[in-house]
C-alpha cells in the first residue's frame, strides 16, 4: 500500500490557507447564537403586568442572540419555594430565579456572585435600602440582584372618611400627595388611640395575629419600633428584654381593639376586610386598593396609603424584596448576567412598576418618585407615599437584625405573633418570653 | 392452579435445549407474565416511592446546610423541643379521632344504605361518594369559605338562632374540631364503600339463624355482622390511619397549623420547617417520624389479620 507523505512545505501551505480562509470569512451569527438561559419569574398577580417582564427579556433575548424561555411561578400554595428547594437539591433547573425575601440567604452557597454586576447598577440608580442589602448579601457577596418585581412595603391603608369621622385624624394632610409628610404625630399612641376609637364605632383595624407574612410583618415593625429583637445581629439572645416587654404590652392592648378573630387571619384576611368596607385601615403593599378599585370603588375612593406610626426607637415599615438570583449551576452565568443588567436600568423598572400599578418597588433611592405613584388613583396620590419617597421610615423585615438564617425560622414560625396572642390570652409575660427564648435557641441549630 | 410443575426426572436432558425450554416455560409460567406485566408499576414505585424515601432517610441525617452528616443528631433535636411534642400529640388526637368517626359514621351509613331496597340503593351510593371523589384541596377550600373568620356562612345561619359566632379556626379547641370534621366528612364515604361491599359478603343464613335462636338487632351485629366484617374493619382502619397520619391538604388549607401551633400535624410541620422555614434536613425528620408510629400500628393491624385468616 503506497502512502503519500506530507513535506514540511506542504503542511505549512495548508495550515496557512486554512487560516487565512478562517479569518477572512464573514462571521456568521446564527439566531440564538449565545445560547440558551431559562428564568423563573414570580407570576405577578395584576394582570398585564408579567408582559412588561416579557417584553423586556424578549427585547434583550433579540438584541443578544440568545434563546430565552420564562416560567411564571406563582407564590400561592408557595410554589415558588417548592420549585426553589426542588432545584437546588437537584442543582438543574431556572438559569435566574426569583427568590422572595430570605431564600437568596438560606441558598446562599448555591447562588453566583453578582457583585461585579451591583456596582454599576447602584452607581446608576443610587443606593439600596438596608434591608435589601441585609437580604441579599453575604460579606461582600451580592447574592442577587433586587428585583422590583414583587418588591413591597406593607404600610398601613387607611380609609379616609373613617379615620376623619371616628379618629379624628386626616391622613390625607398628614400624608400631602406631592409633599413631605408632616406626621410628627403620628406615633404608636395616637396610633392605639385611633385603634380604640374606629373600633368603638364598629370599624376596627383590620391587623391580623395568624401565621402568615401579612400578620408577621407587621408585628415585626411594631417590635422594632420599640427596639425589640428576639436575637441581636451578632446572633444573641435577647428576649428578655425591657423592649420585649413594651411591645408585648402594646399589643395586648392593642388586640382589643382588632376583630375578635384575627388570631385565624391569613393573608387574605386584611384584604377582604378592608374591601368589605368594615375596617379603617389594614397593613398592606395597594393590592387590596387595587382589588378594591375593582370590586368596590366607593371604598377605593376613600383609600389612602401611607407611613407607619412611630415608636420610642423610630419609624418601622414591612419591606419584602425579590431578588433575581442565578444558581450556581447556571450553564450561561455572563447571559444571565447581561440580563439582570438590562432589567435594572430605570426605564426598565419604570416600565415594570407601570405595569404593576405602581405595586412593585424598585430597592434604589433614585426611583422612588415615578410619575405612577403621582398619578395613580382614586383618589389621586393615594399612592405618593408608598415608595417612601423621602425616607420617612426605616424599611425593615420582622426578626431582623438577626442573622438572616436564624431571622428566617423567627419568621417561619410567626415567633412574634404567637408571643403576642399567649401574652393576650392571659399567660405571664416571663412565661411568655421563656417559651419565645426556648424556639429562638431552637432556631440557631446550625 | 400451581403456577409451576416439579419435574426431577427430567434433569438429564442436553443443556442448551435444557436452557431453552426453561426459559419458554419460565416464560409461560403465570407468575412471570404476572411479574412483567406489574414491572412497570414497581419501576414506577421504585421511582417515585422508595427513591424519595431513601433519599429523606438521608436528608435526615444531614445539618441545616446539608454539609454535614448528623447521624440521629436532628431527631435528638426534636426530641428536646416542646412544639414537636405538640405536634406528635395533635397528630394522634387527629388521625385517632377521624379515624374513629369515619369508621362509626361509615359503618351507621353502610347499614342504612343495605337496607335501602336494591333499586334506588346506586343513586345513593353515588350521592354519598361525592365527598370522596372530590379533590380534598378543593372541598377544604369549601370549607375555608363556611368557616372564614369574619365571612363564616355557618356563623351567619347560627346568628339567626342566636348563637355564636364561633372562632372556627381562631380558637385552639374549635380549630382541632374543625379540621377532624372536614376530614370525617372527606373519608366516611371511603368507610362507607368499604363496610357496604363487606356487608354484602355476608351470608343471609347467618342472619336467619340468629334470627331462629332468637337473637336481637344488636346481637346480630355483635355476633354475626362484626366479626364477618372484622378483617375488611382492620385493614380500611389501618389504610384510614395512615392515609390521616399523612394528612396535609385539610389542615394546610384551613388552619395552616394555628392558631398558636394547635393544629398542626406531622406533614404540616415538616412544611413548616422544611419549606417555609429552609431547614429541609429537620423537616424531612419531622415527616420520617410517622414511620415508626405508622409501623406498629400496621403491625398489630395486620398481625391480627392474619390470625383471623389462619382461624378461618
Amino acid at each position: 500500500m503506497s502512502r503519500k507523505t506530507l513535506t514540511r512545505r506542504q503542511f505549512v501551505a495548508a495550515t496557512a490557507m486554512s487560516s487565512a480562509a478562517l479569518i477572512t470569512a464573514p462571521y456568521v451569527r446564527g439566531a440564538y447564537a449565545a445560547g440558551k438561559l431559562s428564568i423563573g419569574f414570580w407570576d405577578h398577580w395584576v394582570p398585564g403586568a408579567n408582559k412588561a417582564s416579557t417584553d423586556l427579556v424578549n427585547e434583550w433575548a433579540a438584541k443578544e442572540k440568545v434563546e430565552v424561555t420564562i416560567d411564571y411561578i406563582p407564590s400561592q400554595g408557595n410554589k415558588n419555594l417548592l420549585t426553589i428547594a426542588a432545584e437546588a437539591q437537584a442543582k438543574s433547573g431556572h438559569d435566574i430565579f426569583a427568590m422572595p425575601t430570605w431564600w437568596a440567604h438560606s441558598n446562599a452557597e448555591q447562588l453566583e456572585d453578582v457583585s461585579d454586576i451591583m456596582k454599576p447598577i447602584i452607581a446608576e440608580n443610587g443606593e439600596v435600602n438596608g434591608t435589601a442589602k441585609y437580604l441579599g448579601t453575604a460579606g461582600t457577596k451580592w447574592l442577587g440582584v433586587p428585583a422590583c418585581v414583587g418588591s413591597q412595603i406593607k404600610g398601613p391603608c387607611s380609609r379616609i372618611d373613617l379615620m376623619k369621622k371616628h379618629a379624628g385624624i386626616d391622613v390625607q394632610e398628614m400624608y400631602p400627595a406631592g409633599s413631605e409628610p408632616k406626621a410628627d404625630n403620628w406615633t404608636l399612641e395616637t396610633f392605639l388611640k385611633a385603634a380604640e376609637a374606629c373600633h368603638k364605632a364598629g370599624f376596627p383595624f383590620g391587623i391580623g395575629l395568624g401565621e402568615t407574612t401579612d400578620n408577621v410583618d407587621t408585628a415585626g415593625a411594631i417590635f422594632l419600633s420599640f427596639g425589640a429583637q428576639l436575637v441581636d445581629a451578632k446572633g444573641n439572645l435577647t428576649v428578655k428584654t425591657d423592649a420585649v416587654r413594651q411591645a408585648l404590652d402594646f399589643y395586648k392592648k392593642l388586640i382589643n381593639f382588632l376583630p375578635p378573630d384575627v388570631a385565624a387571619w391569613d393573608d387574605a384576611s386584611n384584604n377582604k376586610w378592608l374591601v368589605s368596607g368594615r375596617g379603617a385601615m389594614i397593613m398592606n403593599p395597594p393590592s387590596a386598593w387595587a382589588v378594591a378599585k375593582r370590586d368596590a370603588p366607593q371604598v377605593a375612593e376613600q383609600c389612602w396609603t401611607h407611613g407607619f406610626p412611630a415608636g420610642p426607637k423610630g419609624r418601622f415599615a414591612p419591606y419584602l424584596p425579590y431578588f433575581w438570583s442565578i444558581w450556581n449551576f447556571s450553564k450561561n452565568k455572563d447571559a444571565a448576567k447581561s440580563l439582570l443588567v438590562h432589567l435594572s436600568k430605570p426605564a426598565a423598572i419604570e416600565k415594570m412598576v407601570v405595569a404593576s400599578g405602581g405595586y412593585d418597588l424598585p430597592a434604589y433611592e433614585k426611583l422612588t418618585t415615578l410619575k405612577v405613584w403621582q398619578e395613580e388613583g382614586p383618589p389621586k396620590g393615594t399612592l405618593y407615599h408608598y415608595p417612601n419617597p423621602y425616607k420617612h421610615q426605616t424599611l425593615s423585615i420582622a426578626a431582623s437584625p438577626a442573622p438572616p438564617k436564624i431571622a428566617q425560622q423567627i419568621y417561619a414560625q410567626a415567633t412574634l405573633t404567637k408571643m403576642c396572642l399567649r401574652y393576650h390570652q392571659g399567660e405571664a409575660m416571663e412565661k411568655t418570653l421563656a417559651w419565645a427564648e426556648g424556639e429562638c435557641e431552637g432556631f440557631m441549630r446550625s | 392452579m400451581a403456577d409451576v410443575a416439579l419435574q426431577p426426572d427430567r434433569v438429564g436432558t442436553a443443556q442448551p435445549a435444557r436452557k431453552r425450554s426453561s426459559l419458554q416455560k419460565a416464560l409461560k409460567r403465570k407468575s412471570t407474565a404476572a411479574f412483567l406485566m406489574t414491572l412497570p408499576l414497581i419501576i414506577l414505585i421504585a421511582l417515585l416511592v422508595l427513591y424519595p424515601a431513601f433519599y429523606s432517610l438521608h436528608l435526615a441525617t444531614l445539618n441545616k446546610s446539608m454539609q454535614r452528616f448528623v447521624g440521629l443528631g436532628n431527631f435528638e433535636f426534636l426530641f428536646k423541643r416542646d412544639t414537636f411534642w405538640l405536634v406528635v400529640k395533635q397528630s394522634c388526637i387527629f388521625a385517632i379521632t377521624a379515624v374513629f368517626f369515619k369508621a362509626l359514621i361509615g359503618f351507621i351509613v353502610a347499614h342504612f344504605v343495605h337496607n335501602i331496597p336494591a333499586k334506588g340503593q346506586r343513586k345513593w351510593r353515588g350521592m354519598l361518594l361525592v365527598p370522596w371523589v372530590i379533590p380534598p384541596a378543593m372541598s377544604t377550600l369549601a370549607w375555608l369559605w363556611l368557616f372564614d373568620p369574619s365571612y363564616s356562612a355557618f356563623n351567619y345561619t347560627l346568628s339567626f338562632f342566636g348563637i355564636g359566632p364561633i372562632p372556627w379556626t381562631g380558637d385552639a379547641a374549635w380549630a382541632r374540631f374543625s379540621v377532624i370534621l372536614v376530614n370525617v366528612w372527606y373519608g366516611a364515604p371511603f368507610f362507607m364503600i368499604m363496610y357496604l361491599a363487606s356487608l354484602k359478603s355476608v351470608p343471609e343464613q347467618l342472619y336467619e339463624a340468629a334470627a331462629i335462636d332468637g337473637a336481637n338487632w344488636w346481637q346480630r351485629i355483635w355476633y354475626v355482622t362484626l366479626p364477618m366484617m372484622r378483617n375488611i374493619i382492620a385493614i380500611t382502619t389501618l389504610f384510614s390511619l395512615i392515609v390521616t397520619f399523612a394528612n396535609f391538604d385539610i389542615v394546610r388549607i384551613l388552619t395552616a397549623g394555628g392558631p398558636l401551633d394547635h393544629t398542626h400535624i406531622f406533614a404540616t410541620w415538616a412544611f413548616r420547617i422544611g419549606i417555609e422555614g429552609s431547614d429541609i434536613p429537620l423537616g424531612a425528620s419531622v415527616s420520617l417520624f410517622m414511620v415508626p408510629i405508622l409501623a406498629v400500628a400496621a403491625i398489630f393491624i395486620l398481625r391480627d389479620v392474619n390470625k383471623r385468616g389462619n382461624e378461618a
